[in-house]
């Protein structure tokens, strides 16, 4: 269980008024998010003037990964419940893609609509055995459970194995496709948006503030008389819902889809993700998406053991930021928040 | 499906069960004693399958693999706890889980850089090369000295925690550290001890893993994965339950794989088994973690209190 002095929160917004919130839109925090955001829409343009389209493809990879960090971060951030196992879902996603695709169903509805079928259910079953557990165990479980699909894929051996399978086509959506590259970032890109929004609004309804409790003291949420298991088991579903999305995205933008997808480094670069730009923020985990793959990218262009620097970053960062990058920001504006408070009436 | 076959499957599934627990002994205690999530501990093993066989495939000798490559893990562990850990013991799990994620990364590529992306080959040591015969069975006899270690292992750790006086402190720290360190006990110096032992069991098992799996970067991954459904399935911070829970593991996932496709070919059409067979046997433990967990979720044999 993490202790709750440690969970940075999302600034109190539970108890400022509503007059007080409409201020709250100068702020640096606000502002680096809108800038992050808009950032992100322009990267075709800018990729398109410097004539580098291959900046398209790296950073649709970066929005569909902080697609998953977001949905993680739903429960990871919101509810302390460390899941360390959510690159499952984004092998969900794809190789319903992937498994479609290769029986000729090409239909992103269709596939959309099985994917977010067996990942609920699947969502459902393992988020219910693992919510019986909590702390150090829930996060060995979903890692467990993991690697049970990272296993289970590589036995299919008609799809590929462990060699992985090609997709011929990119789904196809009836009004567009994602055929083009451009069309595929801005798709993605529209539903990292609608998803931070959805989630501004999930976290402060009452279902968030639930959800928090849980964070806080989930017993003393148990005794005020909330089923806190429903609460936890929904945040857990909606969370895998996001992934199984994200996977949908990584399968259409690489055309292939392999166990890989699912191996337990991407759901720890998912978790890294989120603590680098500050779990338990709406934006967090998108700015640190963005930053650990640009470094990543960094480090990839000059060095094959990147991977070498990478590793006792993660620890440094782990060890000195404990607020993430975007965390801080807000953090800082929560305490000024109070300290304000405190001095006015 | 004859017996001889069965009882050879049951021997192997025992002898992974025996490897398992080495490496569920080392990470059980280092949690229950510190409440650390050590998720190197996989990284410690590769680390010391690779130091034995470095130096085994150097100097011909097993032994004296093992005299340096275990001690060296040892020392290898003490160091990454003094530099990097100490500092998380008093922080969340998540950040354990966190820098110790980085440290796995650092540890591939570092034997990647020193050892190059391909198979390291041991050899087995000549005077285990044979077999050994049993009820009219040959089982390789290296892998009964797996089992043997294993089993002394087991003893000696039993003997450590319950009839000496460092077994005692470590029991008293995993249930009441501040008591213990009131009482004027080095825990700091406790917890490196532990720390260090289950690096050398880790190490150990590297070892004795060296000559019959392929040391590789990233070896040390898929047995961390088996050994967290071990200890979670024994019981996190029991011994007792690493044991039992490694064998149980060992042997399921073995005999499962061995023999399910077939007995599935007996009740379902071929060609369903042969696509499902090999895909239920590897989900086998974690259903059987599944259902430990939703009958006893603190495991078969938690740890007793008091």
């Amino acid at each position: 269980m993490i202790p709750v002095a440690s969970a940075p929160e999302a600034a109190p917004e539970a108890a400022v008024s509503r007059s007080v919130r409409s201020a709250r839109w100068a702020t640096p925090s606000t502002l680096v998010a809108v800038l992050l955001l808009a950032g992100l829409a322009l990267v075709p343009v800018i990729s398109w003037l410097i004539g580098e389209p291959y900046y398209v493809t790296l950073f649709t990879r970066v929005v569909i990964l902080a697609l998953a960090a977001v949905g993680l971060n739903l429960i990871l951030g919101y509810g302390a419940l460390v899941s360390f196992g959510h690159a499952m879902y984004i092998g969900i996603g794809a190789y319903a893609v992937g498994i479609l695709s290769f029986h000729g169903v090409g239909s992103g509805w269709v596939q959309l609509g099985a994917a977010l079928a067996v990942g609920s259910v699947v969502a459902a079953i393992i988020g219910l055995i693992c919510l019986r557990t909590s702390g150090m165990a829930f996060i060995m479980i979903t890692l467990a459970f993991a690697q049970m699909f990272y296993f289970l894929a590589i036995t299919l051996k008609q799809y590929g194995g462990d060699d992985g399978l090609t997709i011929n086509a990119r789904s196809d959506f009836g009004l567009f496709t994602l055929a083009n590259n451009t069309v595929l970032y801005y798709a993605t890109f529209a539903v990292l948006v609608a998803c931070l929004i959805a989630f501004r609004r999930l976290v402060h309804s009452r279902f968030g503030m639930v959800l928090r409790g849980c964070r806080s003291n989930e017993r003393r949420m148990a005794a005020l008389g909330f089923p806190t298991l429903r609460y936890q088991l929904t945040a857990y579903v909606i969370s895998a819902q996001v992934c199984v999305v994200a996977g949908i995205f990584l399968a259409n933008l690489t055309k292939f889809v392999a166990p890989s997808y699912m191996a337990w480094q991407a759901s720890g670069d998912l978790i890294v993700m989120i603590v680098l730009g500050g779990m338990g923020t709406i934006v967090g985990p998108v700015a640190g998406a963005v930053a650990l793959l640009i470094f990543e990218e960094i480090l990839a262009g000059w060095t094959t053991h990147w991977m070498i620097v990478l590793g006792p970053v993660i620890v440094l960062i782990v060890l000195t930021a404990k607020k993430g990058l975007y965390g801080y920001l807000v953090d800082r504006e929560a305490r000024r928040a109070e300290a304000d408070g405190a001095a006015g009436p | 499906m004859t017996v001889g076959l069965f009882l050879t499957q049951a021997l192997n599934g025992l002898q992974l069960g025996i490897l398992l627990f080495l490496l569920a002994a080392g990470l059980t205690l280092v949690f229950g004693i510190m409440n650390f999530v050590n998720l190197a501990h996989g990284s410690l093993y590769m680390m010391g399958a690779y130091f034995a066989a470095a130096v085994f495939n150097w100097t011909g000798s097993f032994l004296l693999a093992g005299l340096i490559g275990v001690p060296a893990t040892m020392l290898l562990g003490v160091v990454v706890e003094r530099v990097a850990l100490t500092r998380l013991y008093q922080r969340d799990h998540l950040d354990q889980v966190l820098a110790t994620f980085g440290l796995i990364l650092f540890f591939n590529e570092l034997v990647r850089i020193i050892w190059g992306p391909a198979s390291v080959y041991m050899n087995t040591p000549a005077a285990l090369s044979g077999t050994v015969e049993l009820f009219g069975l040959r089982y390789p006899s290296y892998r009964f000295a797996i089992i043997g270690v294993g089993l002394a292992v087991g003893l000696g750790l039993h003997l450590l925690i319950h009839r000496t006086r460092v077994g005692m402190l470590i029991r008293a720290g995993a249930t009441h550290p501040e008591i213990v360190a009131a009482l004027g006990v080095n825990v700091r110096l406790l917890n490196t001890l532990v720390f260090g032992l289950g690096a050398a069991l880790a190490g150990l098992a590297g070892l004795m893993a060296g000559p019959i799996l392929s040391v590789q970067p990233g070896m040390g991954e898929p047995i961390l994965i088996l050994t967290l459904v071990v200890i979670v399935t024994g019981g996190i911070g029991s011994i007792r339950g690493a044991f039992y829970g490694a064998l149980i593991v060992g042997i399921v996932d073995t005999i499962g794989r061995a023999f399910l496709p077939a007995l599935l070919r007996e009740f379902v059409e071929r060609s369903l088994a042969q696509a499902a067979g090999p895909a239920i046997a590897s989900m086998l433990i974690y259903v059987l973690m599944a259902v430990v967990l939703a009958i006893r979720p603190q495991g078969l044999f938690p740890v007793r209190h008091g």
